[in-house]
């Protein structure tokens, strides 16, 4: 007490004159109320000071515990803060049971396409495409259909972070301010700013007031897989940033150098629209168009191929130059002996479709080819008939790694005083030599502004939770530059706060994003009624007259000498094909999607050719699943991933897809796969050479759905009649492309039982496996439209993945450059089903019109149905995939947010039930019902099923094949329809056309 | 006669080889044989080796009850079956019990009506043997679906939706052809042990012997009304059961046969399955007979002779299953189908081809020892060999089940299936069942027929005073 022995009386009046006065106290120690009155109080009674820490006997621990499960299930009892009111009077549209749709856009990488999102009450379930939209058409991809599983994910931030605690938005803005108003007396040097590539009009609006207000600040952009190489190229062939945009339905020849435009990038789904109606060939159209592509991994655009030469991706440029030089453009240089057939063909056959053809270069091509292919289009005139080019579609392009390596540099000198990061996650993906997560330590105020709390998160001092596109306000543009309004569907889940939000308080102007943006387009639609454009504007998902202009270009410049080419084995680096570049490590759908060419799930790898396995010593199969690890040494550094055999992949290269091997993902995507990006450097982004192999002598199990994924069908000891595939040349002269032959045939179509009738409609499907390039758009589309879960990697492993629709790969040919074949494989439908019979409890049947049905409720569970189905398309629920509900074992998908998103019209299935395609029966059911208000027919169109709507190629078509107008019935009346295992008798309804191709006379076959 | 009789001399005369051996040994009485059987039950000291085996059995036992409970919590998922290969160990041992099953209501029925003597000692223990073995195979495809608790859809009951099962369906088939199997087994095992339960009960000295073995007697008296209605019902349930030996397995098989896979897709499958389930039968019942008959002293009544006749059974049988294997590769090349060959060279060469080479070790090559007399002759060889066959009989049905399903039609749907450890030791915990009920039975009950077995002695033939 030697301290308190003299009470500082001062401070008490004070503090009692301090509003205290009617508190109550019980000595003037504690009415001083300081620390050393606490230690008093220690001192003195040590008994009721005793801390948890300090060990706590069995009866104030049950104490303790028993109050706390009860004070526990109190905060079960809180009520939201917000009032709500049960409708008075009933919203016109708002009918339970009936969707409505609404149209926004999501943006990746900095393009868009434009999207209807069906919503059940107000929320969010599904993702449509959206038909009036150019990038889409009605399509969507994989990442589109999983982003409303990212919408709901419980991973995602839920809260600002400072130093990892959670804190307030407003602590944020309270600390922002202090840092911006020491800036600005700067006039913004030291600020800087990390966004991805934007193509928001609206954002790029702000960030240019921003940096009116702050002149000396930077904005620094950067996409680990994103269009930097095409910009660069724009600005090697012509000098500016333009933005490239093809019309593959006007090219009858197409070469593509290493690019995959049917599956990924700016405007994939509509190029894949362009691009497959050319190649929808029947008894009235029998002429379709041509396509080379020279690449080193095998792709979807390569399986679509009619001539597809692999080479490594830095021979690609040579490759280019030689065409150049054929076709007389300046900076060509002649080819290689071995190539110089192939390229002669293929001038030849360009040369002959002048002004309808497209040469088209792949995102990771470093820009110098993408400018070669560019002078080509232009010698060829093509620009200005397939090709034109717009003003870019992102805001303020910039060359990304410059700006990154500038960054970089900047934070570790100590220039940069604070960094706001807007999206991304440069700490994971930024390239490893720029040591980007070392810099950001240096940067006395950085903030991250993101969905996840994830690598880069944890090393800012503030993290805010940034909205999912589906709960903001936003703007977007597509590969044309055609604008869709962002609408959000739903308000934030967790809280979260646009990037619209947080430029606006940079700015100081509105901080309601539907406020800036209404602005920003109030001031660009020179309309005289402005409510009425805006509400147009949403309702059809794209802003009118928003397109970009067409610029004419003249490819001018002279090309850079040729790039120096070491020679020996090379790495790509490519983004994953099914989460990107990691940003949907979190995503179990994507995660669980398997690759299109591999069938790889969970786990990415080094991909390579049977003869460099063997080269590397890495063996020539991956039996099971089983993959020999590997150690890269590259530059320094090093990574460690299993080998992965790939026919058809060119020799001496590697392919590495970053993305995986996350470290803060999430629940699903950490530590799943391995972290490319540990190895690659802002000098060799996409390509690089000089690494060395080390096998480490062990092996990694991987996660694959085809288990021999080298499956020749030749080598079967015997033709399995499955893929079907001729020539145009073929086609003309024998439409049926593959005769029927004795194996094939069905010998009769009796059955022991009477056959049914269809009196109604008979739903059935076909599927053009022409146009099909294997990118997976419907695998997810179907998970999301029927509820199906997501199982693990553990249980794909041992053959238990759900997905009711797969696609099948198979190869043809030498393993060194083989044919490569989709088939999307769902529910046959059978007539005669073989599952239907076998059922002991009759819990799978026949509708009247033709759906082979599963009765969830009545199945017992015997898998008698899954064993004698000859296409293995059923599926069971071994465990209750959904909800996990015993111990040891958790849901991959867990969460109760999760319940909002599934699809009210499909049961979830519980445990030990057997299921499979239902060709969508709850669409035609709502299609039937419509009907039937109107008392009329189902009209052809009208149904349209999950797959179906999300290809891009429309490959898939259903509807009644009673109706001998419909397009499926048209389509079966090709001579050339063919089902699968028909010698079985199964008579299935889903059938399927042959794969064609157009193969140029002039190049020998392989 | 005076003189010798010249038969006399001719056997005298004849090699020792052909001398029937006797059913039962020379210089038993109606008393001794009484005696010795019931004494098992009634006199002898509960053996600790009995004890010792008991316990093992029920340790099983308590492992087959933690593997159902794991199964019933966790799911079927904790099995290693898949997509493709949707039955696995469940149903290979479902129909290996099954086939066990088969070689007590052969002895019973068939050779009762076939007035083979010689399967007078062993039909006691074959029907037991029966029943223990179907109530094991039971379990797998109660077990194996997916939702247990439902299984009862699969029995025809008035309800109130009106469903019935679907008689299309060959697992329907399947529940009336095992559930008839076991209640016919049942009742041709009891109604045969009634004239023995009354010998017990008579000669048991505890009171409460007395009235389990009274009551189960059901008041039989031994009067010649009694024999003569048991006679009659004992014949009728053995004409019953005759067709059940060919129909049980003949269902069974249609499981497999009406399917579309190739490797189950095959006409012969009917009668290879019951070869095959006799084949293992049989080889189950040496298994068992030969160790029980030395541990109690039997070898008086089953004798030298039962053991050569039940080899000579395998070795007919295993013939039969040996053409099956062999015509199943030929009609596979023959029909030139694609599939059907490929399932033929995936067996042999394929992932699980040991299964395969184990399977002709096992099943066609190991029996043709029994040509030889000297092997058929020596317990221990024979003991030997049947369980060689069980192995390969229990292999056998892993090869149809799971090399047919494992790669069908479509490649991109291979997979390969791996049993796992509650799958094992499920299997493990039936055989511990299945031992700890024989072992009760041996303790309680007459393992041989007592009554039966004094038919076998020369004073029960009717002319037998004249004779002497």
């Amino acid at each position: 007490m030697s301290k308190q022995e003299h009470l500082d009386l001062a401070s008490f009046r004070a503090r009692l004159e301090h509003g205290d006065e009617n508190r109550f106290w019980r000595s003037l120690e504690e009415l001083s109320n300081d620390e050393a009155f606490d230690e008093f109080v220690k001192k003195e009674f040590p008994h009721e000071s005793q801390t948890l820490g300090e060990g706590v006997d069995r009866r104030d621990f049950l104490k303790l515990m028993s109050a706390s499960l009860a004070l526990g299930g109190l905060t079960a009892c809180t009520r939201p803060l917000q009032q709500i009111l049960p409708y008075v009077r009933q919203p016109e549209d708002v009918i339970p049971g009936k969707p409505l749709f609404f149209a926004t856009a999501m943006s990746l990488a900095g393009s868009s396409a434009g999207v209807l999102v069906e919503s059940h009450l107000n929320r969010p379930t599904r993702i449509e495409g959206n038909p009036d939209h150019p990038s889409s058409m009605g399509a969507t991809d994989a990442f589109m259909q999983a982003s409303i599983l990212s919408l709901y994910d419980p991973d995602r931030s839920q809260t600002v972070r400072y130093i990892g605690d959670p804190a307030t938005y407003g602590d944020f803005l309270g600390a922002l301010s202090q840092v911006l108003v020491q800036l600005r007396s700067k006039g913004g040097a030291g600020l800087r700013i990390l966004t991805e590539s934007i193509n928001s009009p609206t954002l790029g609006n702000q960030f240019q007031t921003l940096l009116s207000q702050y002149p000396k600040a930077v904005w620094h952009q950067y996409e680990a897989a994103g269009r930097e190489n095409v910009l660069e190229g724009t600005r090697l062939a012509f000098g500016a940033y333009v933005n490239p945009v093809y019309q593959f339905d006007k090219a009858d020849v197409v070469v593509s150098l290493d690019g995959d435009f049917l599956t990924q990038g700016s405007g994939h789904l509509r190029y894949a629209r362009d691009f497959m109606g050319r190649r929808k060939v029947r008894l009235d159209k029998q002429e379709m168009n041509r396509l080379y592509v020279v690449e080193s991994m095998l792709t979807g655009t390569g399986s679509v191929a009619d001539h597809r030469l692999p080479m490594r991706s830095a021979d690609v440029e040579s490759f280019a130059r030689a065409l150049a030089a054929q076709l007389g453009v300046s900076g060509g240089a002649p080819p290689s002996s071995s190539q110089a057939d192939f390229v002669a063909a293929v001038a030849r056959d360009l040369q002959a479709h002048r002004g309808k053809s497209i040469v088209v270069a792949g995102e990771h091509q470093p820009p110098v080819v993408h400018a070669i292919a560019f002078a080509i289009n232009g010698a060829l005139g093509n620009a200005g008939s397939t090709v034109y080019y717009t003003d870019p579609i992102e805001e303020s392009p910039i060359p990304q790694t410059e700006s990154m390596r500038q960054l970089a540099h900047d934070m570790e000198t100590g220039a940069v005083e604070a960094l706001i990061i807007i999206g991304g996650n440069p700490v994971f993906a930024a390239p490893a030599d720029l040591n980007f997560a070392h810099g950001l330590e240096r940067v006395p105020f950085r903030a991250h502004l993101s969905h996840y709390y994830d690598e880069t998160s944890a090393l800012c001092q503030w993290h805010v939770p940034r909205t999912h596109y589906l709960e903001e306000w936003s703007d977007a543009r597509a590969h044309d530059g055609t604008v869709s309004i962002v609408q959000p569907l739903i308000a934030p889940l967790y809280g979260g706060r646009s990037a619209h939000e947080l430029l606006g308080v940079m700015t100081g102007e509105a901080n309601e994003a539907y406020e800036v943006l209404r602005g920003y387009w109030r001031s660009k639609l020179q309309s005289l009624d402005f409510e009425k454009s805006w509400r147009k504007a949403l309702n059809d998902g794209v802003v009118a007259g928003s397109t970009l202009p067409v610029k004419a270009m003249a490819a001018g410049g002279t090309l850079p000498p040729p790039t120096q080419n070491p020679g020996g084995l090379e790495l790509v680096f490519k983004s994953d094909p099914t989460i990107f570049d990691g940003r949907f490590a979190n995503n179990a759908w994507l995660e669980e999607l398997p690759h299109p060419m591999t069938k790889l799930t969970w786990d990415n790898a080094a991909l390579v050719s049977p003869r460099t396995a063997a080269k590397l010593e890495m063996g020539t199969e991956n039996y099971n699943g089983v993959s020999p690890l590997a150690e890269i040494s590259y530059k320094g550094r090093t990574l460690q991933i299993p080998i992965w055999v790939v026919p058809g992949h060119a020799d001496d290269s590697v392919t590495l897809h970053f993305g995986r091997g996350r470290t803060r993902a999430g629940n699903v995507g950490t530590a799943k796969g391995f972290n490319v990006y540990a190895i690659r450097t802002s000098d060799a982004p996409s390509l690089g050479f000089g690494a060395a192999f080390g096998n480490l002598k062990e092996t990694r199990q991987l996660a694959c759905t085809q288990l021999h994924q080298s499956i020749d069908v030749k080598t079967l000891r015997g033709e399995r009649d499955i893929i079907r595939v001729g020539t145009i040349e073929q086609f003309r002269r024998d439409p049926s492309v593959v005769p029927e032959t004795e194996e094939n045939k069905v010998r009769s179509k009796e059955t022991f039982y009477p056959p049914f009738k269809y009196e109604g409609y008979a739903w059935g499907m076909s599927i053009d496996t022409n146009l099909c390039t294997g990118c997976g758009g419907c695998v997810i589309a179907c998970q999301s439209e029927n509820n199906i879960p997501v199982v693990g990697k553990d249980q794909v492993i041992i053959g238990r993945a759900m997905h009711w629709l797969r696609i099948d790969h198979y190869y043809r040919g030498r393993p060194e450059n083989p044919e490569s074949y989709h088939i999307p494989i769902l529910c046959m439908h059978c007539e005669n089903a073989p599952c239907e019979p076998v059922c002991p409890v009759e819990a799978t049947s026949h509708s009247p019109e033709g759906i082979n049905e599963m009765t969830y409720n009545r199945c017992v569970g015997t898998k008698y149905c899954a064993n004698n189905c000859p296409y293995k398309v059923r599926r069971f629920n071994w465990y209750s995939y959904s909800e996990y509900d015993i111990p040891g074992r958790q849901a991959i998908i867990k969460g109760e947010s999760f319940k909002a998103m599934r699809n009210p019209n499909v049961t979830v299935r519980s445990r030990g039930v057997m299921e499979k395609c239902s060709y969508c029966v709850q669409r035609v059911n709502a299609a039937r019902q419509e009907a039937e208000k109107g008392d009329r027919r189902i009209r052809d169109g009208e149904v349209v099923t999950a797959c179906q709507s999300a290809c891009p190629g429309e490959a898939i078509v259903f509807g009644d094949i009673n109706d001998k107008t419909s397009r499926v019935a048209a389509r079966k009346a090709q001579p050339a329809n063919y089902g699968l295992l028909t010698e079985l008798n199964t008579q299935p309804r889903t059938t399927y056309l042959p794969t064609l191709k157009n193969p140029n006379p002039e190049i020998k076959a392989g | 006669m005076d003189s010798p009789t010249p038969h006399a001399d001719v056997a005298a005369r004849v090699p020792d080889r052909f001398v029937p051996v006797p059913t039962l040994q020379p210089g038993h009485s109606f008393a001794s044989i009484t005696d010795q059987i019931s004494s098992i039950v009634l006199k002898r000291k509960t053996s600790i080796n009995w004890w010792i085996g008991l316990s093992l059995a029920f340790c099983l036992v308590l492992l087959m009850l933690y593997s159902i409970s794991a199964l019933l919590i966790l799911g079927i998922g904790i099995w290693g079956i898949n997509q493709p290969v949707a039955w696995g160990l469940d149903i290979t041992n479902f129909v290996w019990w099954i086939g066990i099953g088969h070689a007590g209501t052969l002895i019973s029925a068939i050779l009762l009506l076939l007035k083979q003597k010689w399967r007078t000692s062993i039909n006691r223990f074959a029907e037991a043997m029966t029943l223990f073995a179907v109530a094991c195979a039971g379990l797998f495809p109660l077990l194996h679906v997916g939702r247990p608790y439902f299984a009862y859809w699969l029995m025809p009951y008035p309800n109130s939706m009106l469903l019935w099962p679907q008689f299309r369906s060959p697992l329907a088939w399947d529940v009336f052809a095992v559930s008839t199997y076991a209640t016919v087994s049942f009742l041709f095992w009891f109604v045969g042990l009634i004239p023995d339960l009354a010998t017990l009960r008579d000669r048991s000295r505890s009171i409460i012997w007395r009235k389990v073995y009274g009551t189960l007697a059901m008041g039989w008296r031994g009067s010649a009304k009694h024999w003569h209605r048991y006679e009659t019902a004992y014949l009728l349930l053995a004409g019953l059961a005759t067709p059940l030996v060919v129909s049980v397995h003949t269902v069974v098989s249609f499981d497999f046969a009406t399917s579309v896979i190739p490797g189950w897709h095959t006409t012969f499958f009917p009668p290879y399955f019951v070869a095959g389930a006799i084949f293992s039968g049989f080889a189950m019942v040496l298994t068992l007979m030969i160790p029980v008959r030395k541990v109690f002293g039997l070898q008086d009544f089953v004798t030298m002779r039962h053991l050569e006749n039940m080899a000579k059974v395998l070795l007919a049988t295993g013939l039969i299953v040996a053409y099956a294997y062999s015509m199943e590769v030929f009609y596979a090349w023959y029909s030139t189908n694609t599939y059907e060959w490929y399932m033929i060279m995936n067996r042999m060469k394929g992932p699980y081809h040991l299964t395969y080479v184990f399977l002709i070790i096992c099943n066609i090559l190991t029996p043709q020892l029994l040509w030889v007399k000297r092997i058929r002759t020596t317990p221990i060889f024979l003991w030997i060999i049947a369980i060689v066959i069980n192995i390969g009989m229990w292999l056998e049905r892993f090869v149809i089940i799971v090399t047919s399903l494992h790669r069908d039609f479509l490649p991109s749907s291979w997979g390969m299936y791996y049993p796992t450890f509650w799958e094992w030791s499920l299997f493990i915990g039936t055989l511990g069942f299945f031992t700890f009920l024989l072992l009760l039975f041996i303790r309680f009950l007459p393992i041989i027929s007592i009554f039966e077995m004094r038919t076998l002695l020369p004073e029960a033939e009717a002319h037998h005073e004249e004779a002497r």
